[in-house]
């Protein structure tokens, strides 16, 4: 990048690295308070710690490897349909 | 005045927009919705306005407080989106949104079928133009097989309502069944408009056809429209919370590879819609205020989206996820606006959706619905993943595409901030919403529990964002398009029509010849008989005339008994 321009402060892989570390603490300390309090839930599963966390995570990442292979079968060029 | 119903003050109100210039037709398009807004606040809770046309009896206007609510969250959604669209010139934009509007308004608050089917198709053929206005083929296209589909819809919902109005003697707008063909055809006329699978396409096919600001104008009312109607005419219809919980999953999978990022913001509304749908799908009273609170704050935060990504398009010309990245640097107001709205959608605590969605999902929970619950928890994760994730972070942080541009224009920004407000206004005082809900139930979002275990899923999701991109596994934005239930009528089915178009041309080629044929020895022979010297150009004896009368009476008395 140009020296004369602005840089912004996630221009800057350090900054980028500290957000990442600070999602990394907070999710640590969101799965541990699970060990300081009484949930109220409606089913039991909900009770295993960290349930809803790993839930999350797991989602996910299925959602996008799957969503990922389901490209092979839906994928098609830009002018697919001839109206671009 | 005491019973003015305040869809025609916008209906009708739009006509002069057309007509006026600069600042003054600013401030009348503004005004309307405003006016309108307060004739709807001061008719009487209840009321019900009926005229007689062809020995029926319309109910034009009928006030409950589920109608009140969506005609409330209409009207603001109208004066946000007129806001919104004040950069542009084109007058026909404006006065189709306004147009549309007051259609919408006018469906939620008609009391019978026939004038909720007027309203219907009215809205379908102003929103239209919403979709043209961009003036490419490609939106001509779109728009095209967008009317098609709600023509459709219209053609069923009439038939449907002759049906059920034979049936039942009653063409009322109230709980029907089903099961009976009159209420079959309704529901799948209502289901076609609220983006049911595989009857979703038209959706994801034109909104991100449309203009900046129709796109947004269209995502506030017809589906949240079907929302009503299926509230009010199906509520406790169990197949609904199977069809809803398809409506949640399916398109987050579309939603990650999809790149141009308004489409991307349509299938993340079928997953909202779908969660609006399981709501009366379940039927209870906490369900249905829950579906009524998430359609409320549900046109606020995806209309803050859509403007977001209006802005970006204005602006840049691009809106595909792989053009996009780093506009946070050009604008910074736009940038932090599409977060609130990401954070809505998202239900992160003290945003709107935290408060409204979770009712839904506590009413799942409380009539056992496991498997949906947990279903609706997927989605929760994977809406996050989508629209509260990548939206903002491919359109404005990602790789540094290097476009530079201006900040949206002021009036935008303005629409974009009251929506913003609004958004997090309802998530940090949820009780103002929950005073307008159709029932009077106390429910709590902000326990421990709630939070604590909201944010746990919501920052999972996130981690599991972060570590796939640095690991290199997220899919990259890609120019392409994924095939979805369109390509069944936009391949076969054209190819189909197509075909059929060319043998009816080649057909009448051959018919042609043949009248052409037919028409000469026709002509011949009439000369022969009608022609000066003809047979049946003499003087006919009155007789004779008798003998045809007759002869045409004994046909009709034969088809009298027949029939």
């Amino acid at each position: 990048m140009n020296r004369k321009k602005h840089r912004y402060w996630l221009d800057s892989p350090d900054n980028v690295r500290k957000l990442v570390y600070g999602l990394y603490a907070l999710c640590a300390a969101l799965m541990l308070l699970d060990f300081f309090y009484h949930k109220h839930t409606n089913f039991p599963f909900e009770n295993w710690f960290g349930f809803f966390a790993w839930f999350g995570f797991i989602a996910c990442v299925a959602l996008v490897l799957l969503a990922k292979q389901m490209r092979k079968l839906v994928k098609r060029d830009e002018d697919y349909y001839g109206d671009v | 005045m005491s019973s003015l119903n305040p869809a025609l003050i916008l209906v009708l109100g739009a006509l002069p927009a057309l007509v006026l210039k600069g600042h003054l037709r600013a401030a009348y398009v503004l005004l309307l919705p405003v006016l309108s807004f307060l004739q709807l606040y001061t008719l009487p809770a209840g009321i019900r306005a009926e005229f007689e046309i062809l020995g029926m009896l319309l109910t034009t206007l009928h006030l409950d407080r589920l109608s009140f609510m969506f005609a409330v969250i209409f009207h603001i959604a109208a004066f946000l989106l007129i806001l919104y669209s004040l950069h542009t010139r084109d007058r026909l934009q404006q006065m189709a949104t306004l147009i549309y509007a007051g259609c919408a308004i006018g469906a939620v608050l008609a009391g019978d079928l026939i004038t909720l089917f007027i309203y219907f198709e009215a809205a379908a053929l102003s929103s239209v133009f919403l979709i043209w206005a961009r003036r490419t083929p490609a939106s001509y296209g779109a728009g095209m097989r967008y009317l098609i589909v709600q023509v459709i819809s219209g053609l069923l919902l009439l038939t449907g309502i002759i049906l059920h109005a034979r049936s039942s003697g009653s063409i009322e707008f109230t709980q029907m069944d089903p099961g009976t063909p009159g209420g079959a055809l309704i529901f799948l006329a209502f289901g076609i408009k609220c983006a049911f699978p595989l009857l979703h396409n038209w959706l994801v096919d034109a909104y991100p056809q449309a203009t900046v600001t129709g796109a947004v104008v269209l995502s506030a009312f017809t589906t949240k429209m079907a929302v009503y109607a299926l509230a009010t005419a199906f509520a406790g219809t169990e197949i609904l919370i199977w069809i809803g919980l398809l409506m949640t999953a399916f398109p987050i999978f579309y939603a990650v590879i999809e790149n141009d990022l308004r489409r991307v913001l349509t299938y993340s509304m079928i997953n909202q819609l779908g969660f609006m749908v399981v709501g009366v799908g379940i039927g209870t009273e906490l369900a249905l205020n829950g579906t009524a609170a998430h359609a409320f704050a549900h046109i606020l935060y995806k209309a803050l989206l859509f403007m977001s990504m209006g802005a970006v398009l204005l602006r840049t010309g691009r809106i595909n996820g792989s053009e996009l990245g780093g506009l946070y640097k050009s604008m910074p107001y736009t940038a932090g606006f599409c977060v609130i709205g990401a954070a809505s959608i998202s239900a992160f605590p003290l945003f709107s959706g935290f408060v409204t969605k979770s009712m839904i999902m506590e009413a799942a929970a409380l009539e056992g619905y496991t498997l949906a619950w947990l279903v609706l928890l997927f989605a929760s994760a994977g809406v996050f993943h989508h629209s509260g994730i990548k939206i903002p972070y491919f359109a404005f942080f990602a790789h540094d595409s290097g476009i530079r541009c201006k900040e949206a224009p002021a009036s935008m920004l303005c629409a974009m901030a009251i929506a913003a407000v609004l958004c997090i206004y309802i998530g940090v005082f949820p009780q103002t919403l929950y005073a307008l809900l159709p029932y009077q139930i106390g429910y709590q979002p902000y326990t421990l529990t709630h939070v604590i275990t909201q944010l746990q899923l919501l920052f999972f999701s996130a981690l599991a964002f972060t570590w796939l991109v640095r690991q290199g596994l997220y899919p990259p934005e890609l120019r392409s398009v994924n095939l979805d239930a369109d390509w069944f009528y936009r391949k076969p089915g054209r190819w189909l029509a197509e075909h059929a178009m060319q043998s009816i041309v080649a057909g009448e080629q051959k018919m042609g010849v043949w009248i052409k044929r037919l028409s000469f020895s026709a002509g011949t022979r009439l000369h022969r008989h009608h022609g000066p010297q003809g047979l049946l150009a003499k003087t006919w004896p009155t007789g004779s005339m008798v003998l045809w009368v007759a002869f045409l009476l004994g046909v009709y008395l034969i088809f009298y008994y027949v029939y």
